[in-house]
């Protein structure tokens, strides 16, 4: 599959002086679903804006299609926002919203009708076009902005935190709706969030972006399983991460214990960051186990339980689809393969 | 339900100050001066049409110029960094805050046969000019007076159009000049609608602007009646009929104008 769009070494300052993105370098493939990940203030939204041209980089380069855009106005390139707060016209009804891209190119009327007809039928607003878009709700407000984006045929879409301000059921409707569509229409769609689970759950790749510098690129597995760094293990999905190290290939050593591991290749007793996930934690009577703790709390998750154990040196969450009483003294035990080790990065 | 009482000294204001005096106008301009019934002065205003329209036409004028001015100016202000807009409105306010009359006298002496601007044109050889006592002198006096009050609403309106709908728009195709009559133009016309009506009504009604700077030959509608209350042609019933017909005008005028806002559309 062939890059859409390239970035190359972006380098983005705010009149301030202020550093908004460190030399971010990244290729997105035609047809792709890719998700910015990261906590606000990460730089990810600010990626994007510059892809859509609302944003020129400092220094770096940005290719679309193998072009150089730079200092390409965001009319003259061939993608198309959905806007966090949607943006649409208050003046126009949902049909003129809709078409408004395709009155600026003087498409044919008759074009528009269709166009914007087939727009209606896949966000399912039939029956809606009079109406004024500040009697829609939220939901459907979205709908019509994502219509009034993809009735351009953009090769690229880019969605900004689009369902952010949704309530949560709805959103899990709109995730599943939003990957359809993009299955449909075969598109590249470039998607800002800060929800790990909405990225897992739609994406075909995720960048996981912190302070400005991108910390990950890889598929919603390989992130969930292999996080390079505590930063990315702890950002996607719940973790416990110990302070650690390892005193030969395959054996780590963390909470005064040793363990059997399957990474290698790190420095002779190098220091590292032992990240665990709570549902790798295997609860086991406390005399067979290297590590024990006293159960702490209990909380019911509906799938599971969460638990905390005070153990040695860290407290440790479980989540377990049993509960074990509070109070009680608990083993501990971890598959070699589910532990992870990740070097210290190093600001920490 | 207890806070409606506070309307109460702003209803009995509205009716001693508006209410009462809008009925003795209509009651003036409908009777003789022994109280019977005539509708012979509302006839009477058929003579002045040429002013009326002279009036009309010379508010509209300078509205339309207001508007062309105004536009940028309310358009730059509201994008603008906020700290920088409250400076801004003040220098526009800042010319509202002298006497009306004071301002209008200044122009008589810039405009005057001798004044400054023909002055200056002899020092480079041209003119006198005669700029002064002209229908230019009064819509001109217009525009500068009442400028202020079609920024004001522009500003207030333009001020509230959210940064995203300019990328809405840029992102969508358009480039600056279909955006400013695709988006901000139809997201502006509360602010056009209030805009003309604050500058065309006084425009319509000024007497002071046109006696200053209009000289005898530039009468307006507003000389007309201040003449049949206060001068020579003492005539309160010919004065209260004028008034009546211009409020007329005025309404319907002002009706237009309303059928194009959005607002009051959805009312309807």
């Amino acid at each position: 599959m062939e890059n859409i769009v390239s970035l190359k070494n972006i380098i983005l300052d705010f009149e301030d002086g202020e550093r908004i993105l460190k030399n971010i370098s990244l290729d997105i493939r035609d047809k792709e679903f890719v998700t910015f990940l990261g906590p606000s203030g990460c730089g990810k939204t600010t990626t994007l804006r510059i892809i859509a041209g609302f944003l020129e980089p400092t220094s770096g380069d940005v290719y679309f299609d193998g072009q150089r855009i730079n200092g390409l106005p965001p009319h003259k390139r061939n993608v198309n926002t959905v806007f966090q707060r949607y943006a649409l016209f208050p003046h126009l009804n949902v049909y003129e919203n809709i078409a408004f891209g395709l009155r600026v190119k003087k498409t044919p009327e008759k074009e528009i009708l269709k166009r914007v007809g087939e727009m209606l039928e896949l966000v399912n607003l039939k029956g809606f076009e009079k109406r004024a878009v500040n009697r829609l709700s939220g939901g459907q407000q979205q709908r019509v902005a994502i219509a009034r984006a993809l009735v351009n045929h953009p090769k690229v879409l880019l969605l900004d935190e689009p369902l952010g301000a949704l309530d949560l059921k709805l959103r899990k409707e709109m995730q599943i709706e939003l990957r359809k569509i993009q299955q449909e229409l075969e598109l590249t769609f470039v998607y800002v969030t800060h929800d790990q689970e909405e990225a897992l759950t739609m994406s075909d790749s995720i960048v996981v972006m912190k302070d400005g510098i991108i910390q990950q690129i890889g598929s919603p597995t390989d992130i969930y399983n292999e996080p390079v760094n505590a930063f990315v293990a702890d950002f996607i999905g719940e973790s416990n991460i110990v302070n650690g190290c390892m005193p030969e290939d395959c054996v780590v050593e963390f909470t005064g214990r040793r363990f059997e591991c399957v990474d290698k290749g790190f420095d002779p007793n190098e220091t590292v960051d032992v990240v665990i996930r709570p549902e790798d934690v295997k609860v086991i009577p406390a005399e067979k186990a290297k590590l024990t703790g006293i159960v702490e709390s209990v909380v019911f998750k509906g799938v599971h339980y969460e638990m905390i154990v005070d153990g040695v040196d860290h407290k440790w969450k479980i989540h377990s689809t049993k509960a074990e009483p509070v109070g009680t003294m608990i083993g501990m035990t971890f598959d070699p393969f589910d532990i992870h080790i990740m070097k210290k990065t190093e600001e920490e | 339900m207890k806070l409606k009482y506070f309307s109460a000294p702003y209803i009995i204001w509205m009716v001693v100050f508006i209410a009462v005096p809008l009925l003795l106008i209509a009651y003036f301009a409908f009777t003789t001066d022994g109280g019977s019934f005539t509708v012979k002065y509302i006839s009477d205003v058929g003579q002045y049409a040429n002013i009326f329209i002279r009036s009309i036409w010379l508010s509209l004028i300078a509205t339309a110029i207001c508007l062309v001015v105004a536009y940028p100016v309310a358009f730059i202000l509201s994008r603008m960094e906020k700290h920088k807009q409250g400076t801004m409105l003040m220098i526009v306010m800042l010319p509202m805050w002298m006497n009306f009359l004071l301002r209008t006298y200044a122009w008589m002496t810039l405009l005057g046969n001798n004044g400054i601007i023909n002055h200056l044109f002899g020092l480079v050889g041209l003119g006198p000019y005669k700029l002064i006592n002209t229908s230019g002198a009064v819509v001109l006096g217009m525009v500068y007076n009442y400028l202020p009050f079609m920024i004001l609403p522009l500003y207030s309106v333009m001020e509230k159009i959210d940064k995203s709908m300019f990328e809405a728009a840029s992102d969508l195709g358009c480039n600056s000049t279909q955006t400013l009559f695709r988006v901000v133009v139809p997201l502006s016309v509360p602010g056009i609608t209030s805009g003309i009506t604050m500058v065309f009504v006084p425009a319509i009604s000024t007497f002071i602007i046109s006696r200053m700077l209009g000289g005898g030959s530039n009468l307006l509608i507003g000389d007309l009646i201040e003449m049949q209350f206060l001068g020579n042609a003492y005539n309160p019933h010919l004065g209260a009929a004028i008034s009546l017909v211009l409020m007329v005008i005025i309404l319907v005028i002002m009706t237009v104008m309303n059928q194009f806002d959005p607002e009051d559309q959805v009312l309807m």
